[in-house]
C-alpha cells in the first residue's frame, strides 16, 4: 500500500512537470488514435450510408458482417495485420511493420466497423423520414448521402466517440504490429502493460491517469459542444 | 416567379389512364382516369382516406401505379425535376430555415450565385424572413407549412402539388397563403392541391376532383360543382353529411354533362 501511494505521488509529479517520456508517449498515442478515427470516418460514414440506402446483392450479408466485425478481437486483427505487413506478406514492400503506420492500419480495421454500423443505423432512421422529400426534389445518390450524413451529424459524433474509445483502450493489436518500441511505437496502453510487467508502477499509473482523463475529457467536450449545437438545430 | 410573363407549364398535360394502386394486396386507388390540362387551379377533395394524398404521389411519381399509366404529355426529359410537392406533413431538415431552402436549390444544381436572390424572394413572400436563421424544427407548425411552400416554390416548378397547404394555419395565415397560391398560379405554375376547406376550394379552384374510397367520382368545373354536384356522394359530402353507410362505393350520377366524361363509367 505504501508502494502504491508512492507510485501515485511520483505519477502526479511526472504529469505536473510534463515528463518528456510521458509527453512523447501521450502525443504518439493521440496521433495514432486520432488518425485511425479520422481514416475510419472517411471509410465508415459513406460505407454505413451505402448499407442504409442502397439495395444491392449481398446487402444483408454485408450488414451482418459489419455488425459482427464490431466485436473483432484486437489481438487477432494485430496478428493478421502483422502477417500482411511482414516482409514476406503481400504488403511487406511498404515496410510498415513496427511503425506508427502499422498501428494506424490495425486500428482502422478495428474501428471502421463500429463507425460504419452506427452510421448505418442513424442514416437508415433518417432516410425513413426524409425519403419522400429527397425523391421529390430529385436529389441524386451522392447528394442524398451527403444530406443524410450531415443531418445525422449529432448521432455520428457518437459513432466517432465509440471509435475513439475503442482505439484509445486497445492494446493487443498495437502491441503486435507496433512492437512497443521506445520512442517509436510506444503508446499509452502498451507502455502501461510493459511498465507494470517491469514493476515500474509510477509511469504506468501516470499514464493510466492520463488515459482516463483524456477519455473523460474528450467525451465531456464532445457532449457539451454537441449538446449546445443540437439544441440550436433542434435535432 | 415575379415575372408573370413566364411561358405556361410545359410538361402538361398529365394523363392518368386506368390507374390502380395497391399496397399489401389492398386496392387503394381504383381505375382512375383523368387528364389535367394547362390552366386553372385544381382542388382534389373528398373525405379522409379517400386517396387524395396517394393521388398526388402517383401524379408526382413518388409511387408507381400497380396498373394503368401516368403520363406527362409534354415531358421530354425527367419530369420530376419540373414539379414540386408540399407534403401534408412536411419534412424539416435539421438545419436553419435558409439552409432548408438552399438545400433544394442545391439538389437541383442551381448555381450558388443564383441561390441567394431566389431564397430572399421566397422568404420575403412567405413572411419567413425574420426566421431565416432559426432552426426549421423549432418553427411552429404553421411556420413549417410556410417553409414547405417556400421550399417548393423556390424551384419555380411547372407543376406544384400542395397537399392540404393550409391545414394547420390560422385564418389570417390561411388567407395569406391563398393569396400566395394565386400569385404562384399567376406566375405560370400549374397548381394541383387537396383541401378539406370547401370555402378554400371554392375560392381558389376552377376545377374539382372529388374522390371517395380510392375512386375519382366526379371531375367538374368548380362553379357547377359547388352549385350542384352530379354525383350524389359528392353532394352529400359538400353538404357535410356522413357518406359511408348511405351510399354504395360509387354513388349515382344524377345528370350528365358533356364537359367532362364520368371516369367511373
Ligand atoms: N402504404 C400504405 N399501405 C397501406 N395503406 C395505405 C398506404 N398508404 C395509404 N394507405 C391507405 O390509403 C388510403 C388513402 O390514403 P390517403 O393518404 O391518400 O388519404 P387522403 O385522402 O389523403 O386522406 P386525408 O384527408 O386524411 O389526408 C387510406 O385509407 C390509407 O390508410
Ligand atoms: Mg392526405
Amino acid at each position: 500500500m505504501h508502494d502504491f501511494g508512492n507510485a501515485f505521488l511520483t505519477a502526479l509529479e511526472m504529469i505536473v512537470r510534463l515528463d518528456a517520456d510521458l509527453v512523447e508517449i501521450v502525443g504518439l498515442s493521440l496521433a495514432v488514435n486520432l488518425s485511425a478515427v479520422a481514416i475510419s470516418a472517411v471509410i465508415g460514414f459513406p460505407l454505413g450510408a451505402a448499407l442504409a440506402l442502397f439495395r444491392f446483392p449481398g446487402r444483408t450479408f454485408a450488414t451482418v458482417l459489419v455488425n459482427a466485425l464490431m466485436g473483432l478481437p484486437p489481438v487477432v486483427v494485430g496478428l493478421v495485420v502483422y502477417i500482411m505487413l511482414s516482409r514476406a506478406g503481400p504488403f511487406g514492400v511498404f515496410n510498415l511493420l513496427f511503425t506508427p503506420g502499422a498501428m494506424i492500419v490495425a486500428q482502422v480495421i478495428l474501428i471502421t466497423p463500429i463507425i460504419a454500423s452506427l452510421t448505418r443505423q442513424s442514416v437508415e432512421d433518417l432516410w425513413i423520414e426524409y425519403e419522400e422529400h429527397l425523391r421529390s426534389i430529385g436529389a441524386g445518390r451522392r447528394f442524398t448521402v451527403m444530406t443524410l450524413l450531415w443531418d445525422a451529424r449529432f448521432s455520428l459524433t457518437t459513432a466517432l466517440l465509440a471509435g475513439f474509445g475503442r482505439a484509445a483502450a486497445e492494446v493487443g493489436a498495437v502491441m503486435i504490429v507496433g512492437g512497443n518500441i521506445d520512442h517509436v511505437t510506444r503508446v499509452m496502453t502498451t507502455a502501461i502493460a510493459l511498465e507494470v510487467s517491469k514493476g515500474d508502477l509510477a509511469l504506468a499509473l501516470g499514464l493510466g491517469l492520463i488515459l482516463l482523463v483524456l477519455s473523460l475529457g474528450v467525451n465531456a467536450a464532445v457532449y457539451l459542444v454537441r449538446g449546445r449545437a443540437r439544441y440550436r438545430a433542434a435535432a | 416567379m415575379a415575372d408573370g410573363s413566364r411561358e405556361p407549364a410545359t410538361i402538361l398535360p398529365l394523363e392518368l389512364r386506368g390507374v390502380g394502386f395497391e399496397a399489401g394486396g389492398i386496392p387503394l386507388i381504383k381505375d382512375l382516369t383523368c387528364t389535367l390540362e394547362r390552366g386553372p387551379i385544381t382542388a382534389v377533395i373528398g373525405p379522409n382516406g379517400a386517396g387524395k394524398s396517394l393521388f398526388l404521389r402517383l401524379c408526382h411519381g413518388l409511387i408507381q401505379p400497380t396498373s394503368g399509366t401516368v403520363h406527362w404529355g409534354g415531358a421530354p426529359d425527367n419530369p420530376v425535376n419540373r414539379q414540386a410537392m408540399v407534403f401534408q406533413r412536411p419534412v424539416m431538415l435539421r438545419r436553419s430555415v435558409v439552409a432548408n431552402i438552399e438545400h433544394v436549390l442545391a439538389a437541383r444544381k442551381i448555381p450558388r450565385s443564383e441561390r441567394a436572390p431566389r431564397i430572399e424572394e421566397v422568404l420575403e413572400r412567405t413572411g419567413l424572413a425574420r426566421f431565416a436563421t432559426q432552426s426549421a424544427r423549432t418553427l411552429s407548425f404553421g411556420e413549417q407549412q410556410k417553409l414547405a411552400i417556400a421550399r417548393a416554390w423556390v424551384l419555380k416548378p411547372d407543376v406544384l402539388f400542395l397537399d392540404e397547404p393550409t391545414a394547420s394555419l390560422d385564418p389570417a395565415a390561411t388567407h395569406w397563403i391563398e393569396e400566395l397560391v394565386l400569385s404562384i398560379h399567376d406566375g405560370g405554375t400549374r397548381i394541383v392541391m387537396t383541401t378539406h376547406d370547401l370555402g378554400q376550394a371554392r375560392r381558389l379552384a376552377r376545377e374539382i376532383l372529388f374522390m371517395f374510397r380510392g375512386r375519382l367520382l366526379e371531375h367538374s368545373e368548380a362553379e357547377p360543382f359547388f352549385d350542384k354536384p352530379r354525383n350524389d356522394l359528392a353532394e352529400a359530402y359538400i353538404a357535410g353529411e356522413p357518406l359511408w353507410w348511405r351510399h354504395g362505393e360509387t354513388g349515382t350520377l344524377k345528370r350528365q354533362k358533356p364537359k367532362f366524361r364520368n371516369p367511373t363509367r
